[in-house]
């Protein structure tokens, strides 16, 4: 089911993850880009397969974050249960936010998510368990299934990239079921997908769901990376830059979205010390150089530049 | 039934006022969206941004540019700035208009919302640079300090004259729209914009100039803000949002439909900080998911 | 497998290299340090809110710390270095650095950390990885109490001192009813806790209390409830940027001056920004002021030719907390943290900034507060003359006793 080219981009990613470490990458660095790319994988699934763009995917992201957090903390639930307990409460909120978002589509839908989540920003503040403004701090990080000790950097580095890469590969399936085919109509010709006796609303709200769900678990592996769970993974900047990672990696693309959160959080980490308020501006400037002349993303450029070169040699 | 609610009617009054004010800043913004969305079909994101800028140029001409040109007496008052920061901030969105939004209509109007975010959060991030996060004070000009003994509370004479200009501003915009020939072919473009063309008008021109007015409309709430609250380049941000939701309950089928949900939207707030302040920040998205439920357009939308 | 061998070759590489015998003996000469240097990090807020108070101010007095140490050592003591960055007031962000510094840089303490929710990202970071960290600019109770460690100190102020020294003061002047303005998420309720436990305690009452949301930017709703509500003093249990719109909107509404206002979070910069008009005539409390004797003077001046700003007490904090942190290192002989800690303890903080302070287990430095007054406009002689000195409040007097603290380092 796997296309050779896909294959090949696999053997890549699967080779420069288990690799990266090894060659004096700061692992933690590491382990924060594969949770956001986890986290643009998943808005992907929504935007570039179903042609739904939410602008609150912070809220999953953050959600989780605090749940994973607390229950591991607070509850003393070992890191997986905690894991998994987040990506349910993010999944649930997702079908919430959904079965609301879905009832109008376009900029709506948008604007929708958008408020959704700025209103679940606010129950974090005041909400006591998280701890406001101060956020939820000093996570352990414990031992995997009770055998893989997780405050040693490495084995942790295993684990988040295990972790990214079961999400990234159920993504990959999800969008090369029929399940996909279907949602993929949906976003060309909803009128059509619907006369085909299609349940439009149906397909929407599971991919929705399955969205939410994954974000979730990216919130909360990072959650666990750090140790710490704050406002900064709910607020809707997040929502925008992860909005910001698709698009430049490339819409609709299977590797984009990976792409994408390494070039902007590697962009990030080496320019706020130097350029300080700057970042945002340029965050900003790399938005609409892609609205404007770069739409199908870095990704996407480079899978048209290499269909060019194959034509010619035909 | 006052005393059952716990709260005297002067007291009530008084919050009813001050919900009102609020909600006529409400009002002018969602207004201007829906002016931008009902020609151009795009959400404008920077909206918050262009209020922000509004009230940083009132704030420039009053305190900086007499610095900047070696002549500190040199300042742009309030009520010139009135007039001013609307009209520059709208030739700056006009440029905008031409050299990028532009080229996107022929593409999905999520190009645009995203074409908008980017700018909001370059302008904001300019600001932010050469200004700072903790906010510029401006002063309220001289005639309007003081306050008015209205019986029932002190209504600072400043707020009162906030819902006097915007709703003048908003019913002037909704006549303009409403019943006069130059309103009458904008909404004809809004309908069907190739029939208006084929008609002689110049719907490109139409279009830019409307980017404007809804530009120069959030650059208008940005001023009138600059005294009550602090200037500063995160103030537009977090309100863009809750206007949003506003519009969003509106629907942005109509002129009249945005200022009403706006300003009624602003007295519901008030309510909520009277009887549950815990809830006034989410209210408004409350709000927005019962509309949802029950009527998926929006109060005064229809669905397109 | 293959990492390990990697490793063990890298050792037997390191070892062998004339490098590391270099390093060997330069440790011999002076104390033991980890890795021949004594690093030191400033994390702080260089772009957002703090900038003001904290930022640039504490850098620059960090660095003011350490020229002034080796002055006095003449150079011979060992090497120091500075580090700083902008943690963006995000606790993500600065437990982040930490780590990096710590694990890539051999950073071995952290100080100013303004605002709570990074001071306590980056505690548990520091205890793990066996590093100090030295509080300046965080408010929070909690850095002391449930979530204190054994390897920080909480050097210049909490929200108990300023809001018992402002408290106190304010209701035997007779604002003995008092109604609160609240931030609505855990800090502000903490200091709303914290000031009403005081009024009741020295015989006021409590009106009431209205939660606003946070950050806020209209105000007069909430202002006109405690406008009706009739009280005396209206507390602002809030910080930054609502609390200076509460004090201009209260202008506004004709609230002051029939009522007055206490801030209970607030520094000079507040003060600075807003002017002596709107602000006159308030009561705050301070753990340091730039014009109390000569010795602060002093220091303050020289603080103010090179920032062109008096310093505030975060800032004055870093330099003195920097300072003792030098010395310790230098009287144990080692930057280990442990030792490092305990020399510190045992030696009480005598400067400028505070007389015969000492740190207590739970990592609190016990020093005077000051309760001061925002003189009017005319009294006013000089920029940054600000204050009357209305009281010095005693060390024992101002920080949260013993008995109250939640910290389980003081169970023992």
């Amino acid at each position: 089911m796997v296309t050779h080219r896909a294959a090949l981009g696999f053997a890549a990613l699967l080779i420069a993850g288990l690799a990266a470490p090894q060659f004096g990458i700061y692992p933690t660095f590491l382990m924060k880009c594969w949770c956001f790319a986890l986290f643009a994988c998943a808005f992907n699934l929504l935007i570039g397969y179903a042609g739904l763009l939410s602008f609150g995917h912070a809220a999953f992201f953050g959600a989780a974050g605090y749940i994973a957090g607390h229950a591991i903390k607070v509850w003393g639930w070992s890191p997986e249960c905690g894991l998994l307990a987040a990506t349910a409460f993010a999944a649930a909120l997702g079908w919430l936010f959904g079965s609301l978002a879905i009832r109008r589509a376009g900029i709506y839908f948008a604007m929708i998510t958008l408020a959704l989540a700025q209103m679940t920003y606010f129950a974090w503040i005041q909400l006591k368990f998280t701890g406001g403004e101060d956020g939820l701090q000093g996570v352990p990080r414990g031992e995997m299934f009770g055998m893989i000790d997780l405050t040693d950097n490495m084995n942790l580095y295993y684990v988040v990239f295990a972790i990214f890469l079961a999400g990234f590969f159920l993504i990959y399936r999800t969008v090369h079921s029929p399940f996909g085919q279907v949602l993929k109509s949906i976003r060309e010709n909803e009128p059509r997908a619907l006369s085909l006796g299609y349940d439009v609303a149906r397909y929407k709200l599971l991919a929705f769901v399955l969205s939410a769900a994954l974000s979730g678990l990216a919130g909360a592996t990072k959650t666990l990376v750090f140790q710490l769970a704050s406002l900064t993974d709910a607020h809707w900047h997040t929502s925008g830059e992860v909005v910001l990672m698709t698009l430049l990696g490339g819409l609709g693309t299977v590797f984009g979205p990976v792409v994408g959160a390494f070039v902007v959080i590697g962009l990030q980490n080496q320019l706020a010390d130097k350029v300080g308020s700057w970042v945002q501006v340029i965050m900003g400037a790399i938005f609409v150089a892609c609205v404007l002349a770069f739409r199908r993303g870095i990704v996407g450029e480079l899978m048209a530049l290499m269909h060019r070169i194959g034509l010619r040699r035909v | 039934m006052f005393e059952f609610l716990g709260i005297t009617p002067q007291a009530l009054y008084s919050q009813l006022l001050v919900g009102l004010i609020n909600g006529s800043f409400y009002a002018v913004l969602s207004l201007g969206l829906a002016v931008i969305f009902g020609m151009l079909n795009i959400i404008n994101f920077a909206h918050g941004a262009q209020y922000m800028m509004g009230a940083f140029i009132a704030w420039m001409g009053l305190t900086q540019l007499g610095g900047w040109l070696g002549d500190s007496t040199l300042q742009i008052n309030y009520w010139a700035m009135l007039l001013i920061a609307p009209l520059l901030t709208a030739a700056i969105g006009i440029a905008i208009e031409r050299t990028m939004l532009s080229r996107l209509y022929k593409l999905d109007h999520l190009y645009g919302l995203l074409l908008t975010f980017g700018l909001a959060l370059i302008i904001e991030g300019l600001f932010r640079y050469f200004y700072g996060v903790s906010g510029q004070p401006y002063e309220i000009p001289e005639v309007l300090q003081g306050a008015l003994n209205l019986g029932f509370m002190f209504l600072p004479k400043y707020r009162a004259w906030v819902i006097v200009a915007s709703l003048s501003v908003c019913f002037a915009t909704w006549y303009m729209i409403e019943r006069t020939k130059l309103g009458s072919y904008l909404r004809a473009g809004t309908e069907n914009p190739r029939l208006v063309q084929a008609f002689g008008i110049n719907v490109p021109l139409m279009i830019t100039l409307t980017y404007g007015f809804g530009v120069a409309l959030a650059a208008f709430a940005g001023v009138l803000a600059a005294p009550i609250f602090t200037v500063s380049p995160l103030m537009g941000a977090d309100l863009i949002i809750v206007v949003f939701a506003v519009v969003v309950i509106g629907g942005m089928g109509s002129i009249l439909g945005s200022i009403v949900t706006g300003l009624g939207l602003g007295l519901i707030e008030g309510l909520t900080k009277v009887f549950y302040s815990e809830a006034s920040a989410v209210v408004i998205f409350v709000i927005m998911v019962i509309v949802l439920l029950v009527r998926p357009a929006g109060l005064f939308g229809r669905e397109r | 497998m293959n990492k390990r061998l990697i490793a063990a070759l890298t050792a037997v590489i390191f070892a062998a290299s004339p490098l590391s015998a270099l390093a060997q003996a330069k440790k011999d000469a002076g104390p033991n340090l980890s890795d021949g240097v004594v690093k030191i990090g400033v994390l702080t807020d260089l772009s957002g809110l703090y900038s003001d108070l904290a930022g640039a101010g504490s850098i620059l007095a960090a660095k003011m710390a350490i020229e002034d140490f080796q002055a006095q050592e003449k150079g011979r003591a060992f090497k120091i270095e500075l580090v700083s960055a902008d943690h963006q007031n995000k606790g993500d962000v600065a437990s982040n650095k930490a780590r990096e510094w710590f694990e890539r840089d051999q950073v071995d303490m952290i100080t100013d950390l303004v605002t709570t929710s990074t001071a306590l990202a980056v505690m548990p970071v520091a205890k793990e990885k066996n590093r100090i960290t030295m509080v300046s600019g965080a408010a929070a109770t909690l850095i002391t109490g449930k979530n204190c460690t054994d390897t920080n100190v909480h050097y210049t102020y909490d929200t108990y001192a300023l809001a018992n020294g402002t408290g106190k003061a304010v209701v035997k002047q007779g604002g003995d009813s008092w109604f609160f303005l609240t931030a609505d998420y855990a800090f502000g309720h903490a200091l709303e806790k914290d000031t009403t436990a005081v009024v009741l305690a020295n015989g006021g009452k409590v009106l009431g209390s209205v939660r606003h949301p946070f950050p806020g930017t209209d105000f007069s709703s909430f202002l006109l409830k405690a406008q009706a509500s009739g009280a005396k003093v209206i507390g602002l249990a809030n910080a930054g940027t609502d609390t200076t719109n509460s004090i201009k909107q209260a202008a506004e509404f004709g609230i002051t001056p029939k009522q007055s206002l206490a801030g209970l979070l607030m520094f000079i910069t507040d003060i600075h920004s807003l002017g002596l008009k709107a602000t006159q005539g308030m009561y705050l409390t301070e753990g340091f002021y730039w014009d109390i004797n000569d010795e602060t003077r002093t220091w303050s001046k020289r603080f103010f030719e090179k920032h062109r700003r008096m310093p505030t007490m975060v800032q004055a904090g870093v330099y003195s907390s920097t300072m003792h942190y030098l010395r310790a290192v230098k009287a144990a002989g080692t930057d280990e943290a442990k030792a490092v800690m305990a020399k510190m303890k045992s030696t009480p903080v005598n400067d400028f900034f505070a007389k015969n302070a000492k740190i207590r287990d739970d990592g609190r430095l016990v020093h005077d507060f000051y309760l001061l007054q925002v003189k009017k406009p005319e009294e006013s002689k000089t920029p940054w003359d600000y204050y009357h000195v209305r009281q010095v409040i005693p060390a024992a007097e101002a920080v949260m006793p013993v008995a109250q603290s939640e910290c389980p380092l003081l169970k023992k």
